[in-house]
């Protein structure tokens, strides 16, 4: 007997007032597969997503669950019927247990009480089931981010779901950790659990996937197979267009420092040392790049770049002057950019208006104010210049940061930095969550500035960029610059041996 | 879609008072009062020249002691010690305005500068602690609160009390160089007459100036930005520049300033002197005034008058037989009603304009907003 399609969506359609976000919309996944959905950034992915998971109902179409014409009503409707959805942005409680967030909202009760017995033995249950290694009394706060991850699938499973849709699980994963989710979902699809996996990240969906289907402009274009196709046929699917890459061609570095670290360290509260003699020269028209595992000391070091934290010993250095002592304000006037990580919590003003998101950091100086007072013209005009010159999808100036989409946003944040044209720019993951237009566009935009004289100092999680960007790569780890290599010749590979230290002879 | 944010958010005050005036009839209700008598009652009352007169002397004070508590809530700074502040400005500033003599305009701007002075300095406590001990000034400009009180009682009754026969505390009448006129040739001149007894003060005028400073130096200038991207987002306002601790010390010096102008209604137009029964509980109003208002100066006027409208009204339901608590209890149930509202309003709001914007751009759907 063959078995029907674990879920299936015939010409689903999906409007809102005036656009057509999903249109006929045919999706087959069969039942155990690691089924890839790829697009770029407002493709429609994510409708579908909330399509599937309840958050959103659809126009027209037919959506099958097991053979079943089902009707999804809400993401806990979802979820009775085995769909469970894994955010991109985890939902967890940071002070509660891995066991208390587990069970956080589906309670088992014995006598009135919470029955931790029953959950904790279903929760090493899962874990031993699926390879999915937790401990249940650690807090979360202590969980490393693919730790995390692990403990937001085993929620959704423990809720009973037999689909998981994994949105951009890579997007804040290291390679180590994204090995251990790949493996994770070997042991899962071989347990009979089907995945949807949502990513951009190409090389992934090739390497992990059974199927692929490209989604764009709202319609699904193709579904391929991973042996059929290569990254570039798969982008070009997804895009329609040549594809962009971030490598650099002659060197335009100059003579004159204008960053320059000294033997920074930096002690935290408890006396451990977050960074060591670190010291290390941008040029003017160089790209010098860190590469390193997140959490090794690549925040704090930007921290003490910006100027909102001043480092135990050592100096920063900006075009000869020590800037110490320099307070952000007088560091931003001095001509430093900065993109910062996380741009939420570090970048917008998210109910603020576009245009005064993009003076941020900038609102000392024309064209954003005229002495004491903010120049709104002048704002806006050069808010729609970042606009238009990096495709930040906006109605206008006026919308609130946080009604544009999380590649549009990054789009502004990068691009704003870029264009105010500093004499230092620090970009700390310039094109993460962006997709591969925008992501081009960023890249040319930095290459331009860097050609113009513009020193960059680029932390970066994409290998690819931090070798294709760099004049000069170092490598961080525990705090300290422990390698300085030559992009030139260096591979993906051998960066990553670096950064996990096994090329030091440490071991992980 | 300007217009429509600004229906949106005039609709959540309006339903909260709506909502506030129904609790109120029930209370009256519960006592066998009929509500439309006694809301006539106070409607009737406060239509009279002398009432609108009144209601703006009211709402005054309390509009500057809402716009000294919206420069600290613009950057998700509490200042409770408006309260504080204000009581003590008063008593110094009557004070030191009655023992020096100066000509007409400058006196009166030397007692709105020690006013000034004296509510900043007493602010400066709870920055210090704040950006130096990070004591959270919540709980900082309470206490500080009843310690102003304390000086402010032991500074009255042993130093700043003038001699006299009376059995109320005052201080020195302030000379007639050093007190404002009356606005009342000015409502005259329009053609309304005006019972004896009721002056419309011409600190109101200066009141509404400071509003229009307010709003320009929040929304227009350079440290109004720095202000509001520090209430936003404390850490992306530090990247781009505005150190927080700076930031702290400016915005509560200024609202101490303000604060310490407060008093400077009654005490420069009616008292002429600090007394025993300067008007209490400004300071506190203002914080509901600000919350009613939503820190915005048009919001917090309308707020004050609000307020001053329903002090007024009070008067007459002694006289109709209607506990005039009832007014205590609609103002309560106006600020907690407003602050639930504006949260479902600012929510639909958020909802439509991510809408918006994902329809104008064409975008099928709107990736990473926070459910």
């Amino acid at each position: 007997m063959i078995q029907p399609a674990v879920i299936e969506l015939e010409r689903i359609t999906k409007r809102f007032p005036g656009v057509v976000a999903n249109q006929d919309i045919n999706l087959r996944v069969e039942h155990g597969e690691v089924h890839a959905i790829v697009g770029e950034n407002g493709a429609g992915k994510s409708t579908l997503m909330k399509i599937l998971y309840g958050m959103l109902q659809p126009d027209e179409g037919v959506i099958r669950v097991n053979g079943q014409e089902t009707r999804l009503r809400s993401p806990r409707h979802a979820i009775q019927i085995g769909i469970g959805m894994v955010h991109q942005h985890f939902m967890l409680a940071d002070n509660l247990t891995v066991l208390e967030n587990v069970v956080l909202g589906s309670e088992p009760t014995k006598a009135g009480q919470i029955d931790f017995l029953r959950a904790r033995s279903r929760i090493s249950d899962l874990s031993g089931a699926y390879g999915l290694e937790l401990d249940p009394d650690s807090l979360v706060e202590n969980l490393s981010v693919g730790e995390r991850q692990r403990l937001e699938i085993v929620k959704v499973l423990y809720r009973g779901a037999r689909i998981l849709i994994l949105d951009e699980p890579t997007a804040v994963l290291v390679p180590q950790e994204i090995e251990e989710l790949f493996a994770s979902c070997g042991r899962l699809t071989a347990e009979g659990v089907t995945i949807l996996f949502i990513s951009h990240k190409l090389d992934e969906v090739l390497q992990i996937a059974d199927r692929i289907t490209v989604i764009r402009g709202g319609r699904s274009v193709a579904t391929v197979l991973p042996g059929e196709v290569d990254a570039r046929r798969l982008a070009e699917l997804m895009i329609g267009s040549e594809l962009p890459s971030p490598a650099t061609t002659e060197s335009t570095v100059t003579s004159v420092v204008q960053l320059a670290a000294v033997d920074l360290g930096l002690r935290d509260s408890a006396g451990r040392w977050l960074l060591a003699e670190i010291s290390f020269e941008v040029h003017g028209g160089e790209v010098v790049g860190i590469a390193g595992v997140e959490g090794n000391g690549q925040a704090q070091l930007m921290e003490v770049l910006a100027g909102v934290r001043p480092p135990t010993s050592g100096s920063v250095m900006m075009s000869g002057e020590d800037a110490t002592r320099w307070g952000a304000r007088r560091r931003r006037e001095a001509g430093l950019g900065i993109i910062p990580e996380d741009r939420h919590r570090q970048g917008l003003l998210l109910p603020a208006a576009l245009w005064e998101n993009a003076m941020l950091g900038h609102q000392t100086r024309p064209p954003f104010s005229r002495g004491w007072l903010v120049d709104r013209p002048g704002a806006r005009r050069s808010t729609r210049q970042t606009i238009g010159a990096f495709d930040v999808r906006t109605p206008g100036v006026e919308v609130p940061a946080i009604a544009l989409s999380g590649g549009n946003q990054q789009k502004l944040v990068a691009g704003k930095e870029i264009l105010a044209g500093p004499r230092v720019l620090l970009a700390a993951h310039p094109t993460r969550g962006i997709d591969v237009g925008a992501q081009a566009a960023v890249w040319e935009e930095l290459k331009k500035a860097r050609a113009a004289g513009m020193a960059i100092l680029l932390i970066s999680a994409d290998l690819d960029e931090l070798i294709g960007l760099s004049d000069t790569l170092h490598v961080m780890l525990r705090g300290r610059l422990v390698a300085r290599l030559d992009p030139q010749t260096l591979t993906p590979e051998v960066l990553g041996t670096y950064m996990t230290g096994a090329a030091l002879g440490e071991s992980g | 879609m300007r217009a429509r944010r600004f229906l949106l958010g005039a609709l959540a005050p309006i339903a909260a008072i709506v909502f506030a005036l129904a609790v109120a009839a029930l209370a009256l209700l519960l006592v066998d009062i009929n509500p439309l008598d006694a809301f006539g009652a106070m409607v009737d009352f406060a239509a009279s020249t002398e009432s609108v007169i009144s209601i703006i002397n009211r709402a005054t004070p309390l509009f500057i002691s809402a716009l000294a508590v919206a420069i600290g809530f613009k950057m998700n700074l509490f200042n409770i010690g408006v309260e504080g502040q204000y009581g003590l400005s008063a008593l110094v500033a009557g004070a030191a305005g009655a023992a020096v003599a100066l000509p007409a305009p400058l006196h009166v701007l030397f007692i709105m500068l020690v006013a000034m002075a004296v509510g900043s300095l007493w602010a400066a406590i709870a920055a210090l602690l704040r950006t130096r001990r990070g004591v959270h000034e919540v709980i900082s400009t309470i206490m500080l609160n009843f310690i102003a009180f304390g000086i402010n009682a032991w500074l009255f009754v042993n130093f700043f009390r003038a001699e006299s026969q009376s059995l109320l505390l005052a201080t020195p009448i302030i000379p007639d160089s050093g007190q404002l006129p009356s606005l009342n040739p000015l409502v005259e001149g329009l053609g309304f007459t005006i019972k004896a007894g009721a002056d419309l003060q011409s600190f109101s005028i200066i009141a509404v100036l400071l509003g229009i400073g307010y709003y320009l130096l929040v929304w227009r200038t350079r440290f109004g930005y720095d202000l509001r991207a520090s209430g936003i987002n404390p850490i992306a306002a530090e990247l781009s520049g505005a150190d927080p601790k700076k930031m702290v010390m400016r915005a509560m010096l200024l609202s101490g300033a303000v604060a310490g102008l407060v008093g400077m209604s009654p005490m420069l137009g009616f008292y002429h002197q600090y007394t025993q029964d300067f008007p209490p509980g400004l300071g506190f109003t203002g914080i509901a005034v600000a919350l009613l208002g939503r820190n915005h100066p048009v919001g917090m006027g309308l707020g004050a008058l609000l307020f001053g409208l329903m002090d007024r009204s009070a008067l007459i339901l002694d006289l109709e037989g209607v506990p005039r608590e009832i007014v205590v209890i609609v103002q309560g149930v106006v600020v907690l009603a407003v602050v639930v509202a504006y949260e479902v309003v600012t929510r639909l709001v958020h909802r439509q304009e991510i809408r918006s914007a994902a329809l104008a751009t064409a975008q099928p759907a709107v990736e990473g907003t926070p459910a």
